[in-house]
């Protein structure tokens, strides 16, 4: 499983990122000690904009921590009551309008400018018109998995996100629609923007615009259900030519279906003969399933069960004899195929590239 | 055992604080309109949103007559708690029994239109998001107007059977503002459901 | 001034022999003291229950792709810990607390009305019960062991029958609903008894800053347990007679009950925390030797926190996708809070300036309570920043914030409020070496576990997963977490000790241990039944004060 996390570190380790941080240099690093989903390494405009704001907010209250704390210990220390000390009560001072005003007007004008702040990122994100080139992506929130319809390019995926990197010079940010099929899920990649939650009946639109190629993780923020854990995110930002070259190969269709292979078309007859056609869908079969993950490309991917397990033909074996055994609350039933059935499926998925 | 004594020479005016019976009857309105607010808020949001039929146009009649009989009714039970206080039980008897039929009225019409909805318009709560809404809220509604019709008959019964005098004006003055909160939330309900809704 | 003693004439009570007879005693009892440590020591009871199911669910956290329960039980365990925690520690300790203090302080003999009292505490325990019940009953006596799991904010459609089948969310539902009537009743029993029920000469002006706060908590805890009665009613008609409020399919809306939960939800925390400021309020300028400073200002800031959090509960749904007005609107509203609660801590430092501090237990807890009350400010203005909430919202990040309020805020004050007062209810002093070592326990558990729980949020771990997987940078802080999380259930056990210890070892505390200046302080320990045996009159806001020092009373300056 080490395959997974070691990418997408990766694709954050490097010097650039360290000197960027160099402002809070030890401290920054004692934290994050190479965390891949750090808030406070962004990547794209939002999560960058929401870096420069926490870094803002933070310097506000560490001050104010500083000397509320520091007049807190100063009292403690010096009106302390000694031994030697037997002159009865001190002065009873029942309180000052003067200083009760100087309190109540001072943080109201911090407030102010922390709100004014505040109120900038939020318009600079969420209320500026959307450029003429994008790419859109539709996302649909499953219980415990992602579904990526890609409706200009004419196809569908599901749980691993592929987007084009954004050139500064000719920017091409990633528009994502966001609904749910069933409950609240929330989509959250940390180096790229905060989270948006994903609701039913509700569509709600994110964007980013990540400049540097790597894959970046993430995973479900809303409490979804059993297997809400293992509900994970993971982004791909590919060169621009490397994403046209996956989109190619995402539009056509897939070797499995057209292989001649005779262990293959086993494997086929066996997923169109039970009920997997009725969740799943491959194009450019019979299977039109839509509650299930798209499978048609389902070989060519790093993960399954939405990012928790890697890829591997034994892993996808043990997955479809029963689903439950890997990530509890599956949604998908054990199909109680025989070992046969399970071998010839296996090498259908596999070769589903 | 003793206590302290904390004796200060204090004026001689004399220390009078508000009843207590109408003040938790004040607050009790306050928690209960915060739950009425919500089921009106509720019946707003999802006004005109129903995925199927039928409208609150297409069934709803303004129930005019019982919505002014409750009203009334809240007259009726000011001047019972009114005569009360003037030490006329059998006027005050009379009163209640005014209002105890009023309100009679209105829960019996009440009865009538839901008959009338369920069977003959097939509008039931699982119909639709309008059927959901309006049952709901009518229904927090008239569950109200049957407490009080309950306690109104309590008062009734002690009042006929010569148990009622004017020492206890201040607990019918109690119930009295129950109803006249049951009566007051009609209004808004009315507004809402047979005049905006519509 | 009148100098004669008050002598109590009443027949002793006869010895009781039978534990039947004291079990029927207190079950029984309308006494607003009794009623009141029965509330206390019903939510100790499922404090320490929910404690063990906070350890239970850090120890799974402890180390990745970790397996002490499963998925299932884990997602039960937080939904329990997290209700259990606010419906049935939470609200009832300082309900108990109101309930024995309140009387006493604003001189009456018992609240206004003692029977719809006890009813109260009845129906509250009751609900606790019936929440705990489905463990046995969640899926019919058969399927043990299938409480709800569906967070304790129950967003919908999880909570909907097709996503929640059985009863469990039933019994969840049912047993708010219960407490939610209790809790009404006891905070219109408790705001009456202090319009209708105050001695002589207490005008509102002159009445202790504990009553005061418990006022505005009860008018909060009426206005805002409204809508959670009418969105749990919502639910049940969704689940049993099949309407649509929070069914999606049918055009329902999921956004609708997270606005209904969170009017409830967000006046919630400062119904728990007014409480909190009270005990700091009484204890502080006791153990400074001051009368509090800004009297005034602070009756007029928690007022004016009430008013504003009953605006500002859409900053719990920053990420549902509000728009940008709606965001920028919330932001505003809920920072100036800070401002209200900024005049709160500046007041108290002010109390303690000039002052003679005494380091007594119940000082050390108000103390700790406020440096923590700052830090959990300070982190609550970073969330209040929508862009910065975007990336904050439900991680751990909100997870160490929000316990900085309960735990080291709230729990740490009525850590203070037990040293305080249990002198007062049992008549003997709680251990203060044994108080002295549950606080530095307690202090050093309590910033182990949530000073380092802030971190995995920033490195975006989200809250309510069952386990995570190695190589997020998360693992370390989740162990020195799981460590601290030790240490404040050895600091508990103490405290627990200490209370039974003292009950029957404790030094005599006598009738007024503390030198302090309130009502309570001026009748015995423990207080005979009716209180005060002359009702008393008072001619300011410290009667003791003015009782110990004639030449100079506090009349003269208010």
């Amino acid at each position: 499983m080490s395959v997974i996390v070691e990418r997408a570190l990766g694709a954050v380790g490097t010097g650039e990122a360290m000197l960027f941080h160099r402002p809070f240099g030890f401290l920054g690093l004692a934290i994050e000690g190479g965390s891949p989903t750090s808030i406070f390494r962004p990547d794209a405009t939002p999560a960058h904009s929401i870096f420069g704001l926490s870094m803002f907010i933070l310097a506000i209250t560490g001050t104010i921590f500083a000397v509320v704390t520091g007049l807190l210990i100063y009292a403690l220390i010096k009106f302390r009551q000694r031994e030697a000390d037997t002159s009865g009560e001190p002065a009873q001072i029942f309180g000052s309008t003067q200083i009760e005003t100087a309190w109540t007007v001072i943080p109201l004008l911090i407030v102010v400018v922390m709100f004014l702040t505040a109120a900038r990122v939020i318009l600079a994100t969420q209320a500026i018109p959307k450029p003429a080139k994008t790419l859109d992506v539709q996302v649909v929130g499953h219980q415990f998995w992602w579904e990526y319809r890609y409706p200009k390019q004419g196809f569908v995926t599901a749980n691993e996100l592929h987007i084009p990197a954004s050139d500064p010079a000719h920017p091409l940010p990633t528009y994502l629609e966001m609904s749910s099929a069933d409950v609240i899920h929330s989509f959250w990649v940390p180096r790229l923007a905060g989270k948006l939650d994903v609701v039913p009946q509700h569509v709600n639109t994110m964007w980013f615009d990540p400049s540097k190629p790597g894959l970046y993780l993430g995973q479900c923020a809303q409490y979804c259900g059993v297997n809400h854990a293992k509900m994970l995110l993971r982004v791909y930002v590919d060169s621009p030519e490397d994403f046209a070259a996956w989109v190619k190969r995402q539009q056509a269709v897939p070797e499995g279906v057209t292989s001649t292979d005779p262990a293959i078309a086993e494997g086929k007859l066996v997923f169109e003969k039970n009920a997997c056609v009725n969740c799943h869908t491959v194009s450019g079969t019979v299977a039109k399933g839509r509650f299930g993950p798209d499978l048609t490309h389902v070989g060519s991917r790093d993960t399954i069960a939405s990012g928790a397990i890697e890829n591997t033909p034994e892993n996808l074996r043990k997955w479809i004899e029963d689903p439950n055994q890997m990530k509890p609350g599956a949604l998908m039933p054990a199909m109680r195929l025989n070992d046969r059935d399970l071998d010839a499926v296996t090498k259908y998925m596999t070769a589903l590239r | 055992m003793s206590t302290i004594p904390l004796d200060h020479e204090l004026d001689e005016t004399p220390w009078v604080l508000p009843d207590r019976g109408i003040s938790a009857m004040i607050l009790l309105i306050i928690a209960e309109s915060a739950i009425f607010i919500i089921f009106v808020v509720g019946y707003i949001f999802y006004l005109g949103k129903s995925l199927s039929g039928p409208k609150p146009a297409d069934v709803l009649e303004l129930p005019i007559f019982s919505s002014i009989c409750l009203l009334s009714s809240s007259l009726t039970a000011h001047f019972a708690v009114s005569t009360l206080r003037k030490a006329k039980t059998a006027a005050c008897a009379a009163w209640l029994a005014l209002t105890v039929a009023l309100g009679t009225i209105f829960i019996t019409s009440t009865g009538i239109e839901w008959h009338h909805l369920i069977y003959e318009k097939g509008l039931t709560i699982q119909t639709n998001l309008f059927g959901t809404t309006f049952y709901s809220l009518v229904g927090l509604h008239a569950s109200h107007v049957i407490v009080g019709l309950c306690l109104l008959l309590v008062a009734l019964i002690a009042a006929l059977r010569g148990k009622l005098n004017e020492h206890h004006a201040e607990r019918l003055e109690v119930l009295s503002l129950y109803w006249h909160f049951v009566d007051g939330v009609w209004v808004i309900v009315f507004a809402v459901v047979y005049v905006l809704g519509r | 001034m009148a100098v004669t003693e008050a002598v109590d004439l009443t027949a002793q009570p006869k010895g009781k022999h039978l534990w039947l007879e004291h079990v029927y005693d207190w079950v029984t009892s309308v006494d607003h003291k009794k009623i009141g440590i029965m509330y206390i020591v019903y939510s100790l009871f499922f404090l320490v229950i929910a404690g063990v199911m906070a350890l239970v669910i850090r120890l799974q956290l402890m180390v990745p792709n970790n397996h002490v329960v499963s998925p299932q039980t884990f997602n039960r365990l937080f939904t329990m810990h997290g209700t259990t925690m606010v419906f049935f520690v939470g609200m009832p300790i300082l309900f108990g607390f109101g309930n024995y203090l309140v009387p006493l302080m604003i001189g009456a003999r018992d609240m206004a009305f003692p029977r719809l009292n006890a009813f109260s505490f009845w129906l509250s325990a009751f609900g606790g019960i019936l929440l705990y019940f489905s463990y046995l009953g969640g899926e019919g006596l058969f399927g043990a062991g299938s409480a709800p799991d569906v967070g304790w904010f129950a967003y919908a459609p999880l909570t909907e029958k097709v996503f929640s089948p059985g009863h469990s969310t039933d019994y969840w539902t049912l047993s708010l609903l219960l407490t939610g009537i209790g809790t009404v009743a006891t905070s219109i029993n408790l705001m009456v008894t202090m319009i209708s029920m105050r001695c002589k000469g207490m005008t509102m002006t002159r009445m202790p800053l504990l009553p005061w706060l418990y006022f505005v908590t009860s008018f909060l805890a009426l206005i805002a347990i409204g809508p959670l009665t009418a969105a749990q009613v919502m639910l049940m008609l969704d689940r049993y007679v099949g309407s649509h409020f929070f069914d999606t399919q049918a055009g329902g809306s999921a956004i609708l009950w997270v606005h209904f939960f969170w009017i409830f939800g967000h006046p919630e925390v400062y119904i728990l925390v007014m409480p909190a400021f009270a005990f700091a309020n009484e204890i502080i300028p006791v153990f400074s030797r001051k009368a509090i400073f800004g009297y005034p200002a602070m009756v007029a800031a928690s007022v004016s926190i009430a008013f504003i959090s009953a605006g500002v509960w859409a900053h719990h749904m920053f990420t549902i996708g509000l728009g940008p007005g709606a965001n920028t609107f919330f932001t505003l509203s809920t920072m100036i809070i800070a401002v209200p609660t900024g005049i709160k801590i500046f007041n108290w430092l002010a109390t303690l300036w000039g002052g003679k501090i005494r380091f007594k237990s119940p000082m050390l807890f108000c103390l700790a309570f406020l440096f923590q009350f700052l830090v959990a400010g300070l982190t609550g203005i970073m969330l209040s920043a929508a862009p910065f909430d975007w990336q904050l919202g439900n991680s751990y990040f909100v997870i160490a914030h929000f316990h900085y309020v309960l735990v080291g805020a709230i729990l740490f004050c009525i850590f203070g409020a037990f040293y305080y007062w249990y002198p007062k209810a049992i008549g003997r002093m709680m251990n203060e070496r044994l108080g002295k070592w549950h606080f530095w326990l307690m202090v050093i558990g309590f910033h182990l576990t949530f000073d380092f729980m802030h971190v995995p949020g920033i490195l975006g771990m989200p809250r309510r997963i069952y386990t995570y997987e190695a190589g997020r940078g998360w693992e370390y802080w989740n162990m020195i977490v799981g460590i601290g999380a030790v240490f404040q259930a050895v600091a508990t056990l103490v405290f627990v000790y200490n209370l039974v210890w003292s009950y029957k070892h404790g030094e005599i505390a006598g009738r007024d241990p503390w030198d302090a200046w309130t009502l309570e302080w001026t009748t015995s320990s423990p207080p005979p039944d009716y209180n005060f045996a002359l009702a008393p009159s008072v001619g300011s806001r410290r009667p003791l004060w003015d009782l110990k020092h004639p030449e100079d009373p506090d009349s003269n300056y208010e």
